[in-house]
């Protein structure tokens, strides 16, 4: 379960939030919505432990996420803004490494295909540099192809840049690890029907 | 062993980036050979004179050629985001944070290493005093990456934090040059070095044990 307590977020000199709150049980996804600039991101760097709340705390499973840190990140995928992928390596390099950081290890033949069902069938052995944006973000979402394990998807946009096919494919994927007892957290300013059995809205900046 | 398959795969990872843009490493090497080079054209021919200056130089330039590399240390990983999964992986960031600096050493510092006899020739160093240089820089150079380290975190992603990360770290590297510098100094007056590379190894050993940490806090300062 994670939660979030009276959480208040100050960048710079501006005040983007204060007194946000959630409770999510397993198999939930949130969405949280607002205009550019209402904290967002923020929110969701919070979330995952890079960016410590002005005032307020995030719990999981009842224990602070700075207490057991590492266990915590043991638990947690996120997708930034930033496909935190190299653009010297190729995309079944870029997998095989990100895993092998995150725990799990993944050999080069399930990075293979990890890639062809995100549809870079023929892409895998290019440096990622030469890939378009769209395919990027494709690498970068292929990680979530190895996180099941992981129970909190932390995603910041992660539909920009992909064409209506590869939406549907991370809808669906998404879907599943919620579906499935994930909790997944989740901004997009895009219309997209993620087939979720439970899912939460909470609005930012609306006041 | 998942933390040491991390720092592996990293290092692994790193020395693969630099394979594939050499460029970027061999500014390093080219910068330490020029400046050392140098030297000899500017003061003149005088043995004697170049003898006495080449610990000196050699550690100076060493010292300037590991500041320039400092840049690459996290800035590409950051300006792509990798730097912020290695922050979200289960593993120890100071470890990662070793595992980068290693990578970097590998790199940028034992080129120093090898080139360094090369040059001193250039000064007529005596045989010894070439071996003792090689050992000064063997140690002090990873000396100079993990200070850097903490250095190139403080000032990541801020604006001038080139300059800034001199002011920071090359204080820090002053008792570094004095004990290199002095190494080769003894060996070529002949009453023996070995007082000052214990003391560049105690360098490396306290540096070893804090500086990762240290660097793993500063990163995460600025990230936030």
């Amino acid at each position: 379960m994670l939660e979030a307590v009276n959480l208040e977020c100050v960048r710079g000199e501006r005040r983007l939030f204060r007194g946000v709150g959630f409770e999510l049980a397993e198999g939930t996804l949130l969405e949280v919505v607002g205009p550019n600039g209402s904290g967002k991101t923020s929110l969701l760097r919070m979330v995952c432990g890079l960016l410590a709340p002005a005032a307020g705390e995030i719990l999981w499973r009842g224990e602070p996420i700075r207490a057991a840190a590492e266990e915590f990140r043991g638990q947690l995928a996120y997708l930034g803004h930033l496909n935190g992928i190299k653009d010297d390596l190729t995309g079944v390099e870029n997998l095989v490494f990100s895993e092998t950081m995150a725990g799990g290890g993944a050999t080069p033949r399930a990075a293979r295909d990890a890639l062809a069902r995100l549809g870079l069938a023929g892409f895998e052995d290019l440096p990622t540099r030469v890939l378009s944006q769209g395919q990027k973000r494709r690498v970068a979402l292929a990680r979530l192809a190895f996180r099941e394990r992981c129970r909190l998807w932390v995603l910041d946009e992660p539909f920009v840049a992909l064409d209506a096919a590869a939406v549907r494919l991370v809808a669906d994927l998404i879907a599943n690890q919620a579906d499935s007892g994930g909790i997944v957290l989740l901004t997009t300013h895009q219309e997209v029907d993620v087939p979720v059995r439970t899912r939460r809205t909470l609005r930012l900046g609306a006041a | 062993m998942g933390s040491l398959d991390a720092f592996r795969a990293l290092v692994r990872r790193d020395l693969l980036l630099a394979l594939r843009r050499r460029a970027d490493v061999l500014t390093t090497l080219v910068f330490f050979v020029i400046v050392v080079s140098l030297f000899p054209l500017g003061v003149g021919p005088e043995m004697e004179t170049l003898r006495q200056i080449a610990p000196g130089v050699v550690w100076v330039a060493a010292l300037l050629a590991s500041m320039l590399a400092l840049g690459r240390l996290f800035s590409a990983d950051y300006a792509d985001g990798t730097l912020e999964q290695m922050l979200l992986a289960p593993q120890p960031l100071g470890l990662l944070v070793a595992a980068k600096v290693a990578a970097h050493w590998l790199v940028s510092g034992l080129p120093l290493v090898f080139i360094a006899p090369v040059l001193g020739l250039q000064y007529d160093l005596p045989w010894d005093a070439l071996g003792v240089l090689m050992a000064s820089l063997l140690v002090g150079t990873p000396v100079l990456g993990l200070i850097g380290a903490v250095g190139a975190a403080l000032t990541l992603g801020l604006r001038g934090g080139g300059v800034l990360v001199s002011l920071l770290v090359l204080p820090l590297y002053i008792p570094v040059l004095i004990f290199g510098a002095g190494a080769v100094d003894a060996a070529a007056a002949g009453t023996g070095a070995a007082a000052h590379l214990s003391l560049l190894g105690a360098f490396l050993v306290v540096s070893l044990f804090f500086a990762p940490w240290a660097a793993a806090l500063g990163l995460r300062i600025s990230l936030e």
